[in-house]
Parts: C-alpha cells; structure tokens; sequence
C-alpha cells in the first residue's frame, strides 16, 4: 500500500504539496508554522477538501479533484492521532477506543479495545476517563484508537508536543517499535527536526505549503537543495560564497569566501563568478592541531561559544573575527575541557570537501532571517 | 385559590414550548457555534431580541404578523377556520419566538464548547454525522440543552405581557398563570394571589436552581 498526494490550493492556506510514502515508511512533514503541515494531514483523512490534486492510498483513489471523487473521513481508514488527542472526554478509555471499532460485530468491540489498550500498555486504566489519565497516558489511548480503526494510513499531528520531554522520549521509544509491526504509510508531522530525523525514513520540507525538498534524514543534511531548505532544518553552517574555478577533473569547484579558497566536490551547476550557498554539515567540521593550517579547507578562527550537554560539545568559532562567519562544529564535552577550547580560544577547523555542499542563493528579498524564526516559533 | 384550569395551560403552554423549540434550537446553536456565513451577526442579534424588547412592544408586532390580516394569520384561518390571535396556538407561535434566546445561547455555548477536532476524531473514527451527534456531540451538549429546556419553561410560565397582547385573557384557551395572579391581584383577592405566587416562585426557583446545577456539572469536565 502506497500513499500519493498531490494537493493544490490558494486559500486559505496555499498548498502545492506532493506526497509520497510507502507501506512501512514513516514520512515526516517539517516545517515553520503556517507551511500548511496540518492541513495537508486534514486533507490526507478528508477532513479539508483542497481545490485541485488528487489523494491515492493503494489501489484506491481517495481525492480526484479533476473527477470529482471525494471520499468521506468515515470511508478512508485512516488512523489519526490528533495534536491534543480529541479524546472523546465523557468517554472511558476503552470506550474511546470502540468508538473505532464499527467494523466489528458489536459483541466484539469490548474485547478488542482492551486488546488495543493492553498492546498500548494501558492495561487496567480502561474505567478511566481520559480527564483521569497522564498526558502521556491520553496520548497512548489516542494511538490504540487510531490503530483500532486498523488504517490503511496512519497520521499523527505533532503527537508528542503536549508531553514533557521525559515522557516524550519514552513514547517515541514505543512509537519507534510500534510502527516496526505496522505495515502501513505513516505521515508524521513535527517541528521537531530531531524527532523527525530519529523516527523518519523519508522528510518532506515545507514552506507556505509548498514541497521544497523530500529525501531520507541524512541526505536532507548532506544535501540540502536549497539554501532555505538548509535554514528551514536549522543546519548552522550556511554561507554565501563565489565560484572561481570550475574543474571536472580533479572534482572540484573551488569557491572564495572572506578571501579564502574552498573546496568543494564538483557542481556544474555554477558559472565562474556565480554566487553560490555552501553548507557544511557540524559533523565535517573537523577540529584540526595549529600546525596543520596548511591543509586543504583549513581556517582559523576565534571560539565564541561553547554548550555541552551529556557528554556533547557543541562550539561555536568565528572566522577572521565576522559575526557572520560563524562556523559551528560538535565535540565530545571531555576533549573540548581537555584542549581549553572555550570563548575566546583559537582553534583550525577543516570542512571535509566532499561533505561542502552547493545550493544556488537565497533570492535577495532575503527571507531567510525570517524563516528560520519562523521555525523556531 | 389557585386557579388550577391556568396552571394546567401554563404548564401545557411550557412544555409544549420547550418541546418543540428543541430541535429547532438544537439546529440554530450548532449552527451558529460552528458554521460561519454571511449576515450571521444580524442573525444572532435577531435570536437575542426579545432579551432587551419590552415585552408589549414584542408583543404588538407578534400581534400584527399573527393577527387576521397576514399571511400567517390568514393561512391558519384558512387551514382551521379560526384566528390565530388569542388562541392557544398563536399564544404558542409567540411562545416559541420570545423563547428563542433562552433556548438557543446555553445550547450554542455548549455546542461551541465541543472542540473541532473531537468531531473529527469521530468522523475518522468511522461515525457517521448522525452517530456523532447522537454519540459524541448530544452527551457533550446535555448540560447547555438542559439548562435551555429548563430556562425556556420557567420563561414560559412567567411570561405575561406578550401573553396579554397576543392572547387576551381567554379562560381554558389563553388565560395563563401569569395572567390568573393578575387578575386576581386586580380583584384583591389576595389570598388566591399569593398562593398562585409562591407556585409559580416554588417552580421558578427549581428550574433556576437546575439551570445553575448543570452549568457547574459542564465547567467541573
């Protein structure tokens, strides 16, 4: 079973998205708010009729604006974990869950609630009401009622934003077992890049509704088609440069940023003379001893900021002194006491050439600023 | 002595009031809680008129868009041979009317108070709209229904001056308990007043008390 989605609309949140996830995959949606995530998983269950695309899950075709086909919620099978759960309050927890259970012979609904509880590890709290139950405890009852439906499609809209961060770690822990057994699309929406990237096999990036890149997680940071896509997934290490030197050859396009050549795997996308975004993952900066300037990709710069946080380090470093040349770069908490590396230590940093990627610039109205801020609300 | 013939059709008037503006109201609040359309301000302004309007000027106008000579009047003449005006039918059109705004805002507040998405919890559920009025939105919006029911027939029974324009003083027909206390009162047959009195303040005071009792039920959920 594959979900296909094509949604188009100009209000009143535009979309042009394209969606794709296999049976057994997790997609994640991410993006700022207002990029038209959760609307485009209302769309996915019938719950918000876009004017133009299509919606297909399988063989069968849920939305064909163009044919008129528009299947209802009721119809679909699709499992929906909603942001604050949408538990139905006057009901039990177990009565929550046969309220997804209509397909089944009335007999035996009771019996298979308590199933979907007890596989949710909410055995003996069925009575309760969900007023009565943890957040954490509502959030597994609004799985045991999405998963109840036995969906063709599962949809969970920033399912863990209403737990605190202990509790949180525990469930992404089940859901990541839980979706082993499952073998069906499931679509996640998150603002969370780091539960995106733990739980995803595919992301999709969004911005005013538009898809800008959908790759796996680590491709999505290798790689980044886009300067703003490189914003939008908080990658620090985002600079405007110009190309030099174009040579096949050797694989390269070399590239002058604040009067230094860099190295970057060859592009041949860029002209000499273009400006062209590069980015470099924390991970390929590596932190090189003084003496060994003279490498390939090497700079100088000036600690500025130093946060460690179990056992992890991660640093920040200007180079020539410029607030905008701040290259950021991860190391183990115990090196970084070791070597004296904090505020206003100097440090030689290498960009791993193959890891430098090249993405066209941003357009000069510059709205990369306000994007990442964006994200961050 | 209490005039046993005027509670009868009060208490007749009052139920047959609250019965039928239940579903009409029930339609109206969901409406106006979740839907948005055009003049819907103007709507909602309407409904609440009869709150603010003195009673005898509701009243008149009741009086002219029921009596002989409109439309409606003409056509209930036409179905019965009979006038609508100072009968106990056209005390109960205009029952249902100044009634609108105490059976409609306790029920579009509650309605209103059902978040979007536990509907759509149901719908994805696999309820249909009917089974999620049925099962999700009615137990949700009992309490506001309740109070509503319970405020309309309290309304209903106190109500006296639109009775008065639109239904004279008819015994058996439109002679409410309402008007009975009056006439009493004007005749200084005051023992018959003050029983009548504390009866319908006996009645008044549970509906209110009930109304009070089921609005603290919704805010403990």
């Amino acid at each position: 079973m594959t979900l296909v989605a094509r949604l188009e609309q100009a209000a009143p949140i535009p979309l042009a998205a394209d969606i794709a996830c296999d049976s057994g995959e997790l997609l994640a949606l991410v993006g700022p708010s207002g990029s038209g995530k959760s609307t485009i998983l209302r769309c996915l269950a019938g719950l918000h009729r876009p004017a133009a695309g299509h919606v297909r899950c399988g063989d069968q075709t849920w939305f064909d604006g163009g044919r008129g086909i528009d299947v209802s919620p009721q119809q679909r099978r699709v499992g929906f974990v909603f942001q604050h759960y949408a538990l139905f309050p006057h009901l039990s927890a177990q009565a929550n869950v046969m309220v997804a259970l209509q397909h089944l012979p009335a007999g035996e609904r009771a019996a298979q609630a308590r199933q979907w509880l007890a596989r949710t590890r909410l055995e003996g709290l069925e009575a309760r009401r969900p007023a009565e139950l943890s957040g954490g405890q509502q959030q597994r009852v609004a799985i045991a009622r999405a998963l109840a439906r036995e969906p063709q499609l599962l949809l969970l809209d920033e399912p863990f934003s209403a737990v605190d961060q202990v509790t949180r770690r525990k469930l992404l822990r089940q859901l990541i077992e839980l979706r082993r057994a499952l073998a069906i699309p499931i679509v996640l929406v998150t603002h969370d890049l780091e539960e995106a990237a733990l739980l995803a096999d595919t992301m999709t990036v969004l911005h005013h509704g538009r898809t800008l890149q959908t790759a796996t997680p680590d491709e999505l940071l290798a790689r980044p088609a886009s300067a703003l896509v490189a914003r939008l997934t908080d990658q620090p290490n985002v600079f405007v440069g110009r190309v030099i030197e174009q040579s096949p050859t050797t694989d390269t396009t070399l590239i002058e940023w604040l009067g230094q050549p860099l190295r970057a795997a060859h592009h041949a996308g860029f002209a000499v003379g273009d400006s062209a975004c590069w980015v470099v993952p924390e991970a390929a900066v590596i932190l090189v001893r003084e003496h060994q300037l003279d490498r390939e990709n090497t700079l100088e710069a000036t600690v500025s900021e130093r946060l460690a946080w179990r056992g992890h380090a991660t640093v920040s470093a200007r180079v020539g002194g410029r607030h905008d040349a701040t290259l950021s770069f991860a190391i183990g908490a115990a090196v970084a006491q070791r070597r004296g590396i904090g505020p206003g230590a100097r440090v030689a940093l290498q960009l791993q050439k193959a890891a430098i990627s090249l993405t066209p610039a941003d357009p000069p109205s510059g709205s990369a600023a306000s994007t990442r801020s964006e994200l961050q609300t | 002595m209490i005039d046993w013939q005027a509670l009868s059709l009060s208490l007749q008037l009052a139920t047959a009031t609250a019965l039928l503006l239940l579903p009409l109201a029930i339609w109206l609040a969901r409406l106006l809680a979740w839907s948005r359309f055009p003049y819907q301000g103007a709507v909602e302004a309407a409904i609440l008129l009869p709150l603010v309007l003195p009673p005898t000027v509701l009243g008149y106008y009741l009086l002219l868009g029921l009596g002989g000579a409109s439309p409606l009047g003409q056509a209930y003449h036409a179905l019965t041979g009979r006038a609508l005006v100072f009968s106990f039918d056209g005390l109960l059109a205009a029952s249902l009317i100044f009634n609108l705004p105490f059976a409609v805002q306790p029920m579009q507040r509650s309605f209103a108070a059902i978040p979007r998405e536990v509907r759509e919890a149901a719908w994805v559920s696999g309820l249909s709209r009917w089974q999620t009025f049925r099962r999700i939105e009615l137990p949700l919006a009992w309490p506001g229904i309740a109070a509503a029911l319970a405020l309309t027939f309290a309304h209903t029974l106190g109500e006296f001056g639109v009775v008065l324009m639109v239904g004279g003083s008819v015994p058996g027909e439109t002679k409410t308990i309402a008007i009975a206390i009056y006439d009493q009162a004007q005749a200084f047959n005051d023992t018959a007043a003050a029983g009548m009195s504390a009866l319908l303040l006996a009645l008044s005071f549970g509906a209110v008390t009930l109304v009070s009792w089921l609005g603290r039920s919704v805010l403990r959920r």
